[in-house]
C-alpha cells in the first residue's frame, strides 16, 4: 500500500511540476521553443513502468492539459494517448537505447504529437497557427536527457 | 516476457473514439462546460503555483521599498484622488441630466452597472490565442460572456467559467468581434480582432467614412453584452486601397491588452442580488 502510494506520488508530483512549466509564461520569441514537458515526463513513466502508466492514465492527463489551454476537449488527450500508446509499445527497444537515440525517437514523437494537435487547431478554429509550434519537439528531443536522469532518480528514490 | 500490447491496442483505440466524440461534441455544440468547469478545478491549483513567484516578489518589493518613495507615491495619489473626485462631481450631476432628457425623449435610460476587479493570473497557457485566466468564478458570479476592462478601456470577455477561475479571450483575438461606434461622429462599425499583434481592425467601413487618425472608439453597446460607452481603442492608420470597397483602418486598443494585472469585471445590469459579499463594487 505504501509502495503502492509512493510511485503513485512520484508520478502526480512529476506531473504537476509539468504542468507549471508548460504554463510559466515565456517571451514572444521563446513560446514556441517551450518543450512539450508533459508528454515528455508520460513517455518517461511509459518507458519506465508500462505495466502500471499507460495509454488511459496519459489520456486522462490529456484532458487536463486540454483544460489549461482552452483548447478543445479531447484534442491533446488523443494526442497523448498516442505518444503513451508507441512508448508502451516499444519500451523495451527504446529502453536500451543509449541517450542520444533516444532523444531522437522522443524528438520525432513529440513532432508527431505536435504536429496533430497543430492540424486540429487549423481545422477547427478560425485563426491559422504558425507552424513554428513544432519547435517544441527540437528542445524537447534536446531536453530527454536531462529529464531522463532527474526523472530516474525520483524513480529511484521513491523506489518505483 | 509477455508484452501486453493486445490490451494496450484494444485501450488506445477507445481511447481515440472517445476523443473524437469529446472533440465533435465540444466543437459543434459547446455543452460540455461543466466538464470543463470540474477539470479546471485540478488544474487551478497548479495555474495559482505558477503565479506564486511572482506574487512573493511582489510583496519582497512592497516591504522593501523606502519611507520617501511610499511617502512620494501617497502625496501623488491623493492629488490623482482629488482630481478624480472633482471629475466624479460633475459626472454625477451629467448622469443626472442625462437621465432626464432622457425620460423626455422617451428612450430608456442607461442601467447601472457594477464592477468587481480580479487578479489575472500570470500564466501563458496558449501562445496563439490571446486569452488570460483570471483568479474569479462562478463562485464570484461570473458568467460566459460577461466584458471585462481595465482602467484603461475594453479588455474582452469571458468564454469558460470554472468554480474559482475563468478564461477571458482579449478583443485583439482574431475569433473575437466587439460593435463600436467612433465618438466623434457616431460611426457605428466592427471591431475585429487582428490575431497577430494587438491591434484591432474596424470591419466594413465605405471608403468615404468620416474617420481620422486619433478618433476614440467606444464601445456601442448594440450586442447587448458590452455596456456602451467605454472606451475601445484610438484609430492608429486609415488607408483606402483603390479597388477595394472599404476602408482599412487599424485601431489601437486603450486596455493594456496582455500587460494588465488587475481586471475589471463588469456586470452591464445589476447583479444576481444574492451575491453575498462578492467584493468591493467598485462603482462611485
Amino acid at each position: 500500500m505504501i509502495h503502492r502510494l509512493r510511485w503513485y506520488g512520484a508520478v502526480a508530483l512529476s506531473l504537476v511540476v509539468a504542468f507549471a512549466l508548460t504554463s510559466v509564461p515565456l517571451p514572444d520569441w521563446a513560446s514556441p521553443w517551450r518543450p512539450a514537458w508533459v508528454a515528455i515526463v508520460i513517455i518517461y513513466w511509459c518507458l519506465a513502468i508500462p505495466e502500471r502508466i499507460g495509454v488511459l492514465f496519459a489520456w486522462a492527463t490529456g484532458l487536463l492539459l486540454d483544460v489549461l489551454h482552452g483548447a478543445i476537449l479531447g484534442q491533446h488527450a488523443a494526442g497523448l494517448a498516442f505518444v503513451a500508446y508507441v512508448s508502451v509499445l516499444y519500451h523495451q527497444q527504446v529502453r536500451v537505447f543509449p541517450l542520444v537515440q533516444q532523444s531522437l525517437v522522443i524528438g520525432s514523437l513529440v513532432f508527431v504529437y505536435l504536429g496533430s494537435m497543430l492540424i486540429v487547431y487549423n481545422v477547427l478554429g478560425s485563426k491559422p497557427y504558425s507552424s513554428l509550434y513544432l519547435l517544441g519537439a527540437v528542445t524537447s528531443a534536446l531536453l530527454w536527457p536531462w529529464a531522463y536522469i532527474v526523472l530516474r532518480d525520483v524513480r529511484r528514490k521513491t523506489a518505483v | 516476457m509477455f508484452t501486453d500490447a493486445p490490451s494496450a491496442t484494444a485501450r488506445f483505440v477507445a481511447c481515440v473514439i472517445l476523443s473524437f466524440l469529446l472533440i465533435s461534441i465540444d466543437h459543434r455544440h459547446q455543452n460540455l462546460s461543466a466538464l470543463r468547469a470540474a477539470l479546471s478545478l485540478a488544474v487551478y491549483p497548479v495555474q495559482y503555483l505558477v503565479t506564486l513567484p511572482v506574487r512573493m516578489v511582489d510583496a519582497t518589493a512592497g516591504n522593501l521599498r523606502s519611507r520617501d518613495a511610499l511617502k512620494s507615491e501617497n502625496d501623488s495619489l491623493h492629488a490623482e484622488n482629488l482630481l478624480l473626485r472633482a471629475r466624479t462631481q460633475r459626472y454625477a450631476a451629467l448622469e443626472q441630466e442625462n437621465r432626464r432628457l432622457r425620460e423626455l425623449l422617451d428612450s430608456s435610460p442607461v442601467l447601472g452597472e457594477e464592477v468587481v476587479v480580479a487578479d489575472v493570473l500570470a500564466i501563458d497557457a496558449n501562445p496563439a490565442a490571446r486569452q488570460i485566466v483570471i483568479n474569479k468564478g462562478s463562485r464570484h458570479h461570473i458568467y460566459v460572456g460577461q466584458p471585462i476592462a481595465d482602467a484603461q478601456g475594453v479588455l474582452g470577455q469571458v468564454i469558460q467559467v470554472g468554480p474559482f477561475s475563468s478564461t477571458a479571450m482579449l478583443i485583439s483575438d482574431a475569433r473575437h468581434a466587439l460593435p463600436v461606434q467612433v465618438n466623434r461622429t457616431g460611426l457605428r462599425a466592427i471591431a475585429v480582432g487582428a490575431g497577430d499583434s494587438d491591434s484591432l481592425l474596424l470591419s466594413f467601413v465605405p471608403t468615404n467614412a468620416n474617420v481620422a487618425i486619433g478618433d476614440l472608439v467606444v464601445s456601442s453597446g448594440l450586442d447587448k453584452r458590452f455596456p456602451a460607452g467605454y472606451p475601445v481603442g484610438k484609430v492608429a492608420e486609415v488607408s483606402v486601397v483603390p479597388g477595394e470597397p472599404f476602408a482599412r483602418i487599424v485601431v489601437e486598443p486603450a486596455a493594456q491588452l496582455g500587460r494588465s494585472r488587475e481586471v475589471l469585471l463588469v456586470w452591464p445590469q445589476a447583479k444576481p442580488s444574492s451575491a453575498p459579499a462578492v467584493a468591493e463594487p467598485a462603482t462611485p
